[in-house]
This record gives structure tokens, C-alpha cells and sequence, in this order.
């Protein structure tokens, strides 16, 4: 059972600022680790190998010091590591992103699973893995909290949802993303954290994934972002006063009614 | 203070910081209140590699000695000083194995040790053999290619626990230290059990228990070095190892010093914070120059050992001694400034007040590091013309 992670290296904190000029995340000054819910992409990864055997390869796009997150990967005990690092792939929205990475996975022959965690802590978007799904045409399970079962042709797990979660069959080669309810992701050994520093990492341009350059980068993103904020909160519930529980509930069948929900 | 760490130990520092943040802290007042041994917190040590830092690489540690073994029982006791222990138990349980076994008992016991898969354990200690080491009555006579132990040891640490013990026992009790042979004893040679578990003030997640052994057979090939150096081997153990415990102290101190510093900048008291009453911003001032100069003795310390000198009993005794003292009256100044919280058993200086009074008493009491540093003081005094 061969496994791709797709990982992506953060700013070490949830208070992202954003560059008033360019309205895209600055970097400056601030600490990078993994995306706290790739922790869980990449946990699950291992688990999979130790059980089922095959090798966990993790692969990520971003500037040159991304590097040091696919090292902190290593150290956790992924065999293998990609860095796709380019100009060209500067200023990659969701869509230009996906594609580079469906490019990778491509190139690197396909995988039986590829595992992403549900969003970035700084983009907030969801939306890179199951993009990088439709690129590579696999069928694709979200927000996945367990995996029931995996065998070499299918799998059968659990989707978060709001209300509880859903058991989705898909056939596998897919894409998940997991949520952190999905495991406890180990600590690194300091064997591997030693290894991991003196690991040859793979490097890949634009060019060497053969990208369609107008697909790549800046070019290749069409998403224009006019304005960051976060959105003004839902308005503030009311309690409803009453002595007592028939009362209460009375004036809540009431409003129900008023406000044409029942 | 910069130490200039090199890459390897600032990432076994780094990694043992991590586990002790992040896994260590949040349960520490769990296990402490359960007095359960914290076996969660073990296996992921054990997983993370940091039980064989100090263990040569043919071995299965990552080669380095003293000073790395210090700097993760720093940081894990910065978290919880009895989970520290347990973890520093089993080099001290190790280091005579690594120091006097033969190359098939090293080939047998330290990779086990170095992997976390074994806690190992140092069995010295009995009811009328504390300070006075040379006391013991446990006995080791040799039948054939065994030796008979029989007798008590008490308070091991990890006792019950570990798989791997270093039992000291005596081929002739007349004979003082002259007797006290060393012995690995495997948990589960018949004739081998353990006693009472100890309730402790502090360290209480730790496994403190005795070893009773009642005709226990050991191969002879179990014994280290030869019959009567037992008490070299003890004593050339606890110099590699007191200034773990120095490392304990200095890390629990630390801990205090963390939380004192933040809760001074949060808790308000006639408007103000309380870091800007002068009496508090001087006491903490004064434990963190404490705590500084207690790590920078055990840091050059440990550095002296790992570099090689041959004689450092006299400065793993200061190093222990100072480091202690430091942490009871730092973590006594930390209670007195969280104040009635502090006394409570919902803030975690409490316990680190209760886990620093050890360091003053185990491993040989600070009275017993002062007889040590003032006989070698004397000693060369008077060498001198």
C-alpha cells in the first residue's frame, strides 16, 4: 500500500497577518511547522504502513525552506520527500496548486492512497485536496475520521459531518482528507531527526514535472482576492425567560411558529 | 545564558522540550494524584530514542554520554520531576553495566536499555544501609556457577518496573565495602519479588519498591567486574549520575521559575501586577540567577565527565548539592508567590515543591556530597607542601 501525504509548511501561529498591499500571508518573522492537520495526514500514513506495508512518500510545494518541514516528516518516519520549489509556482492559488501537485503525484507513478489533512491553518480553504482529486480524476472522501477498513482495492471510512458521520465505500486508488479526531500523531525519534538532517531531498521545477505553464503560479490562478475579514459573528441567541419548563417551552413553540419554522 | 549546544544536542534538547510540553505537562498532576506509574509517558519516550542518548552507538544509543542524558532529564523534569526519575532510573540502573560488564553482558542488556524496550534499575539501598552504603546485608554466596542472593533492598526506583536490575549484595558482610559485589538480576529469576510499594511525598508517579530476594540463583556470569568491587562500582556509578540528578533539580526549579514568572505578570493585587512590587520582582531575580549558575555547574560539569577527566567525584558531588539546594528554595519561593494558590493542589508549584525535597535526600544526601567535596578539598590541601 503506497501512500502520498500532501503536506504544507505554516506559520507557526492561528493569528495570520495579511499584507495589506498584496492580500496574501506574511511569512516575515514568524516560526514555520506542518500544518497541524497534515500531523494527522501524515500519522495516519504510517499507521497504514505499519499495518499494510508499502512506503509513506510526502510531498509538498513552497519556497526552498520548505524543506524543513518534509525533514520534520522524515523524522517521523516517511521514507521519501518531494519539494516541488519554483518561481513559477509563486502566488499559486487552490487551483494552480492542485494541479502542481497532481503533476508530482503523476510523475512519482501514482499512488493506491493519498491522504491530506482537512484544511491549512492559514488558508482555511479545504479545498486543495479534493482539487488535486478531480486532477488526477480519483474518487475522493473528505473530512475522513476513521478508516473502517482497507484493502487493495477499496476502503470503507468515516466523514465527519455535523451531526455525526457518514460510512462512505469508495475503490481505491482515492484521496482523503482527515480530520484530527482520525488519531494521536506520534512524537519524532531522534534517530530519524538526525537521519532526516542528512536526507537527500528531491527537488522538482516546473519543468521537471512537464506543467502547463499557464497552469502553474500566478498565471495559472485565478482566484483574485479583493478583501480579507473574517466574517461578522451570527447574531446572539436569545433565552427565553419563562418560571417555569411549560412556559418556557410554550413561548419557544411561539416563536417557532412566528418566525414560520414550524 | 547561551551554552553554544551543538546541533545534536540542541535537537535531543529540542525533542525531549517537545514530549515534555506536549505529552509530559498535561498529565503530570494526573499521575501524581494516582500515584500510577506513568507508562503512557515511558513508551513514548522509548519511542522517541531519548532512553539511549547516553549509550555508545555499537549499543544502540546515539553515542553521547552525561551531558545529553542531563539535558533530557532537565526538560522532562521542568514538566514532571517523577516522570524525570523514572526515565534517569534507568541510567542509572545502565551506567554500571556500560562501565564495568563484560562486552557480552553490554551485547545482552544496553541495546534494551538504549531502545526504552527494558527500564533498568540501581538496588543498593536497605533498611540500615542509606548513607552508610557499606551496610548492606544482602548476601551473594557462590554455589557452582550461581550465586545464592538473599535478602531486602529498599526504595529502588523503578522498582517492579524495570526489567534489568544492578543489585549490590555482599560476599561476607564482615567485609565491608571490600565485599559488596554487583549483580544484574533479570525480573523473574525465581526467588525474585518485589515488597512494598512506597507512598511517597513527592515524585509520586515514580515506581518506588522493594526487592526481595529469598535464594534467588544468578548465574555467576551476571556479576560485574569481580567479587569485592561492588562498592567501586556503585561509587563510580554515582558520579556519572549525580549530576543527572543535579539536572532533575535544575529542571523543576526551572518549571517553577516559568510558572512564578508568568502567574507575577497575571495575578493583580492593589491594582497592580504583582512582578511590579519590587519584593517579588527580587525574588524572582534571585531564583533565576540561582537557577542559572546551578545549570551552568552541572552543564561543565557533565562536559568535564563526557571530555574524559578521569577524577570528578569532588564536582559531581557540587553539582548535585548546589543544584538541590536551588531547587527546594526556589520552588519554596514559588509557592510563597502564587501565595494561598500556590499551597493548593490545583497549581502545579505544590508539587514541585514536594518533587525538589527528593533531590536533597536520593542518590547519596546532600550531607553525604558534603563529606565528599570537603574530604577532597582537604585531601588536596593537604598535599600541597
Amino acid at each position: 500500500m503506497n501512500v502520498a501525504v500532501l503536506i504544507k509548511q505554516v506559520p507557526e501561529t492561528t493569528d495570520v497577518k495579511i499584507s495589506r498591499e498584496t492580500n496574501t500571508l506574511m511569512r516575515e518573522g514568524v516560526a514555520s511547522i506542518i500544518n497541524p492537520f497534515d500531523m494527522y495526514a501524515i500519522e495516519e500514513a504510517l499507521r497504514i504502513r505499519e499495518q499494510h506495508g508499502g512506503k509513506v512518500t510526502v510531498i509538498t510545494m513552497g519556497p526552498p525552506q520548505a524543506e524543513e518541514a518534509l525533514r520534520q516528516a522524515l523524522a517521523l518516519g516517511a521514507d521519501d520527500a518531494v519539494l516541488l520549489s519554483d518561481r513559477a509556482f509563486a502566488g499559486a492559488d487552490t487551483l494552480a496548486t492542485s494541479y502542481t501537485l497532481a503533476r508530482a503525484i503523476e510523475k512519482l507513478g501514482g499512488f493506491d492512497l493519498v491522504i491530506c489533512g482537512k484544511q491549512a491553518m492559514d488558508g482555511d480553504t479545504a479545498q486543495v485536496g479534493p482539487e488535486v482529486a478531480e486532477n488526477l480524476d480519483l474518487p475522493h472522501v473528505t473530512y475522513v475520521r476513521r478508516i473502517e477498513e482497507l484493502s487493495p482495492d477499496h476502503m470503507r471510512v468515516q466523514r465527519m459531518i455535523e451531526e455525526g458521520y457518514e460510512v462512505i465505500e469508495s475503490p481505491i486508488p482515492a484521496l482523503i482528507t482527515v480530520v484530527k479526531e482520525i488519531n494521536e500523531p506520534r512524537m519524532p525519534s531522534i534517530k530519524r531527526m538526525l537521519r532526516a538532517k542528512k536526507a537527500a531531498i528531491t527537488s522538482w521545477t516546473a519543468a521537471d514535472l512537464g506543467a502547463d505553464e499557464s497552469r502553474i503560479g500566478l498565471t495559472g490562478s485565478p482566484t483574485r482576492v479583493i478583501r480579507v475579514f473574517t466574517p461578522e459573528q451570527r447574531r446572539a441567541g436569545e433565552i427565553l425567560e419563562g418560571e417555569t419548563v411549560q412556559e418556557k417551552v410554550r413561548s419557544l413553540v411561539a416563536k417557532l411558529k412566528e418566525t414560520h419554522l414550524v | 545564558m547561551n551554552y553554544f549546544l551543538t546541533e545534536e544536542q540542541q535537537m535531543i534538547r529540542d525533542l525531549a522540550r517537545k514530549i515534555a510540553e506536549e505529552k509530559v505537562a498535561p498529565r503530570a498532576a494526573e499521575f501524581d494524584e494516582a500515584e500510577e506509574f506513568p507508562w503512557d509517558l515511558i513508551k513514548i519516550l522509548a519511542e522517541s530514542g531519548l532512553f539511549g542518548v547516553w549509550v555508545p552507538e555499537e549499543y544502540g544509543g546515539l553515542g553521547g554520554g552525561v551531558f545529553e542524558q542531563c539535558l533530557v532529564v532537565e526538560e522532562l523534569s521542568r514538566a514532571c520531576g517523577a516522570v524525570a526519575v523514572s526515565y534517569a532510573a534507568s541510567a542509572l540502573g545502565g551506567f554500571p553495566i556500560l562501565l564495568f560488564g563484560t562486552g557480552e553482558q553490554k551485547r545482552k542488556c544496553m541495546p534494551d536499555i538504549a531502545s526504552g524496550a527494558k527500564l533498568a534499575a540501581f538496588a543498593l539501598t536497605e533498611p540500615d544501609a542509606g548513607s552508610d552504603a557499606s551496610n548492606i546485608r544482602t548476601t551473594a554466596k557462590r554455589d557452582g556457577d550461581h550465586y545464592i542472593l538473599n535478602g531486602t533492598k529498599q526504595w529502588i526506583t523503578n522498582g517492579g518496573e524495570a526489567e534489568i536490575y544492578t543489585v549490590i549484595a555482599t560476599i561476607d558482610p564482615s567485609r565491608g565495602a571490600r565485599g559488596m559485589t554487583a549483580f544484574i538480576v533479570e525480573k523473574g529469576t525465581p526467588g525474585f519479588e518485589f515488597g512494598k510499594k512506597e507512598k511517597k511525598m513527592g515524585i509520586r508517579a515514580s515506581a518506588t519498591r522493594e526487592l526481595i530476594f529469598q535464594d534467588c540463583r544468578v548465574p555467576a556470569a551476571n556479576m560485574l567486574e569481580r567479587e569485592g568491587k561492588g562498592f567501586i562500582v556503585a561509587m563510580r556509578t554515582f558520579d556519572r549520575t549525580r549530576p543527572g540528578v543535579a539536572a532533575q533539580a535544575v529542571g523543576i526549579a526551572q518549571g517553577a521559575l516559568d510558572r512564578v514568572a508568568k502567574y507575577a505578570t497575571e495575578r493583580v493585587q492593589f491594582g497592580k501586577r504583582i512582578a511590579e512590587f519590587q519584593a517579588i520582582e527580587h525574588m524572582i531575580a534571585d531564583m533565576a540567577t540561582q537557577v542559572e549558575a546551578a545549570r551552568a555547574l552541572v552543564y561543565a560539569t557533565a562536559r568535564m565527565i563526557d571530555a574524559g577527566e578521569r577524577d570528578f567525584s569532588r564536582e559531581a558531588s557540587m553539582a548535585k548539592v548546589f543544584a538541590s539546594d536551588v531547587a527546594m528554595r526556589v520552588t519554596t519561593d514559588a509557592v510563597q508567590i502564587f501565595g494561598g494558590y500556590g499551597y493548593m493542589r490545583d497549581y502545579p508549584v505544590e508539587k514541585m515543591m514536594r518533587d525538589a525535597k527528593i533531590t536533597q535526600i536520593y542518590e547519596g544526601t546532600n550531607q553525604i556530597q558534603r563529606s565528599i567535596i570537603g574530604s577532597a578539598v582537604i585531601k588536596q590541601a593537604m598535599r600541597r607542601p
